[in-house]
């Protein structure tokens, strides 16, 4: 339920810590390595997946309730449409 | 019964100052009417001196200078500190809590924190002015203009700044509320349509307002760091910022407009003695502006110099946005078809509303469409436009929220002859102050400029007079509104038109913690079978002197 409060443990939030340093090793490493254009997708795709994690377990999105899920899923993709609006006049300029 | 005027004061908070540490919905309600009324009459007399300004060639009244900061502090003022704010800031926190069957807002304290903001954001504004002089931008900021001119462009930014954080706390505190503090027994079709249009304008809000907020950063940002944002020379895109400004800015025009229409289908079937028709269709049109509304932002920047496609998708969408519009203005005269219809001051505003907001949806397909657009674009033709859709639509419904549910704030009746003459001077004002600017606009006359051409001067002429009528009825009808609170309190005032939603249900002025018992939720909010049954309504008092 949204409303309960919830404790995380040390152990969850420790592996999470864990995860977003290798992750940002991963960004890193990928970083030296040369490949053109998929360069940036590859850095915003493990962003992404960092974001989610901090949302899910820091940020306890994991536990609230449906409400407060769609909400944010909402702004995103708010913002989704926002920038992909933009190409519209970028692409085609 | 005690008011909530009667509230014990703390100790050391006495009389004024007990109001400005108040978490009470009602009293930071009554907080947000005066200090916007106050910005309105304001931005009036500001409007008022640029048409005195325009109604002869030459110099008149102001400056060259200073006319451009006066039609910047003009729409600055009437957009950001009265439009946006009006209705959801005054009439929302006041009604939503009581419509759902609640105490207060989800988040008092909140609440009481973005009213410090709005006063924050409206005192800066006016430093900005007495500073190094307001901004000759228009309100609008754009670059590379805002960036280059020596005017305080970054103290006024700031202020908008400030009032975007007041308007999306208040946004957060309604969505919050309206989910989580619901009468037990009221579901989501069992909500009053004014509340629906606050959750609709809420969300729009909430997700629009920090665009603008980190956009007006951003100008700060290339004005102090010199960074290559939008100024061409620095490698900027100037484009960027008109995409990023109106993102925010055309969305903000269904902040101003959808709590409107709530107030409009509140006030209709009441009025009526009428179910209102196409209940559903009301509520799915607001969610439906709300989300349309969002996807057209580009239709003002036909000229920019942006892409042909983005011409094409951004014209073709802003055409769909008409259609939920078209739903609600339908459902308010199907409800009116064959009703019980009483004459009434709210009832008179929101007929004009309906007729000027029709006028100005119609002028935005003109608008909307790119191939008419480039012809009219940047003349008076748009200003005429958002004038009959911003004041004609959401002005009136604000001047038609204040008859309606002034005996329920105060407990106070105004004087209705008097009403009457205000709203036909005020819409008899506005037909010639703005019919002519759409003439003047088709005939090529550009918006912002200071002086014009001899073919403009009837035009302009007739626009100022009409100006001027429309200033003397606002001035009316703030007077008779004013002049009621110097009266003994009005017998009758608890329910005067026959209203059925919930805050007809309990005493006027209302209660500290409104319901003194559970609230009675009806099945459907707008079933009037007990009010027809009754005969009660605004008949039963004296329409000459409201009493």
């Amino acid at each position: 339920m949204a409303s309960e409060s919830h404790i995380v443990e040390y152990k969850t939030l420790g592996l999470t810590l864990a995860a977003l340093l290798v992750l940002t090793g991963v960004t890193v490493g990928a970083a030296s390595i040369d490949l053109g254009w998929i360069n940036v997708w590859i850095a915003l795709m493990i962003a992404s997946v960092k974001a989610g994690i901090v949302l899910l377990v820091f940020m306890h999105m994991r536990w609230e309730g449906r409400t407060l899920q769609w909400s944010f899923l909402a702004t995103v993709l708010f913002l989704a449409v926002m920038i992909g609006f933009i190409f519209w006049d970028v692409a085609f300029r | 019964m005690t008011s909530f005027y009667q509230t014990p004061e703390p100790a050391g908070f006495a009389g004024i100052r007990s109001w400005l540490i108040t978490f009470d919905h009602k009293r930071i309600a009554l907080l947000y009417l005066f200090s916007i009324l106050f910005w309105f009459l304001l931005a009036v007399t500001l409007g008022g001196l640029i048409r005195l300004e325009l109604m002869f060639p030459g110099k008149t009244v102001l400056s060259a200078q200073m006319y451009n900061s006066v039609f910047t502090l003009h729409g600055v003022i009437m957009i950001f500190l009265f439009i946006i704010p009006a209705l959801p800031a005054v009439f929302g926190n006041f009604f939503l809590p009581i419509h759902i069957g609640a105490e207060d807002v989800y988040f008092p304290r909140l609440n009481l924190l973005s009213w410090y903001l709005y006063m924050a954001g409206g005192i800066v504004a006016i430093v900005s002015l007495f500073s190094d002089g307001f901004p000759d931008t228009g309100w609008t900021f754009y670059v590379p203009f805002s960036i280059s001119t020596n005017t305080n462009v970054s103290t006024a930014v700031f202020a908008a700044f400030i009032l975007g954080f007041s308007s999306m706390l208040t946004g957060l505190n309604f969505i919050t509320t309206i989910h989580k503090m619901r009468a037990k027994t009221m579901g989501w079709l069992q909500l009053p349509l004014f509340t629906w249009s606050l959750y609709a304008t809420a969300w729009v809000q909430l997700l629009a307002t920090p665009v603008i907020t980190i956009t007006l950063v951003l100008v700060v940002v290339e004005r102090f760091f010199n960074v290559g944002l939008f100024d061409p020379a620095r490698g900027g895109d100037p484009i960027l910022y008109q995409h990023l400004f109106w993102m925010y800015s055309h969305p903000a025009v269904y902040i101003m407009i959808l709590p409107g229409m709530g107030v409009i289908s509140e006030i209709i079937p009441v009025s009526a003695r009428k179910s209102i028709f196409g209940y559903k269709a009301i509520v799915a049109s607001s969610l439906a502006i709300a989300i349309a509304g969002s996807l057209v932002w580009a239709h003002h920047m036909y000229t920019s110099g942006m892409s042909e496609t983005a011409v094409f998708v951004f014209s073709l969408l802003t055409f769909v946005v008409a259609i939920p519009s078209a739903i609600k203005v339908f459902s308010w005269v199907a409800t009116l078809y064959k009703g019980a219809i009483e004459m009434t001051p709210p009832l008179l505003f929101s007929l004009c509303f309906i007729y000027l907001f029709s006028v100005g949806g119609l002028t935005g397909l003109v608008l909307g469409a790119a191939g008419a657009n480039i012809h009219v674009h940047d003349t008076h033709f748009v200003v005429a436009h958002f004038h009959f859709t911003m004041f004609g639509g959401t002005g009136f419904a604000f001047f038609a929220a204040l008859h309606y549910w002034w005996p329920k704030m105060f407990g106070k009746m105004y004087d209705f002859k008097k009403a009457y003459i205000a709203a036909i001077l005020v819409t008899a004002g506005f037909m010639l102050h703005y019919v002519p600017m759409f003439v003047l606009g088709l005939q090529g006359m550009p918006r912002r400029y200071y002086d014009y051409l001899p073919q403009y001067a009837a035009g302009n002429f007739f626009a100022g007079f009409g100006a001027l009528c429309m200033i003397a009825g606002i001035g009316l009808m703030m007077v008779n509104l004013l002049a009621s609170l110097t009266r003994e309190r009005t017998a009758g005032t608890d329910d005067p038109w026959g209203g059925v939603t919930l805050e007809w249900t309990i005493p006027s002025p209302p209660p500290l913690h409104n319901f003194d018992k559970d609230p009675e939720v009806m099945d459907y909010p707008y079933d009037f079978t007990k009010v027809v049954a009754a005969g009660s309504g605004a008949a039963s008092m004296d329409s000459e002197t409201g009493k």
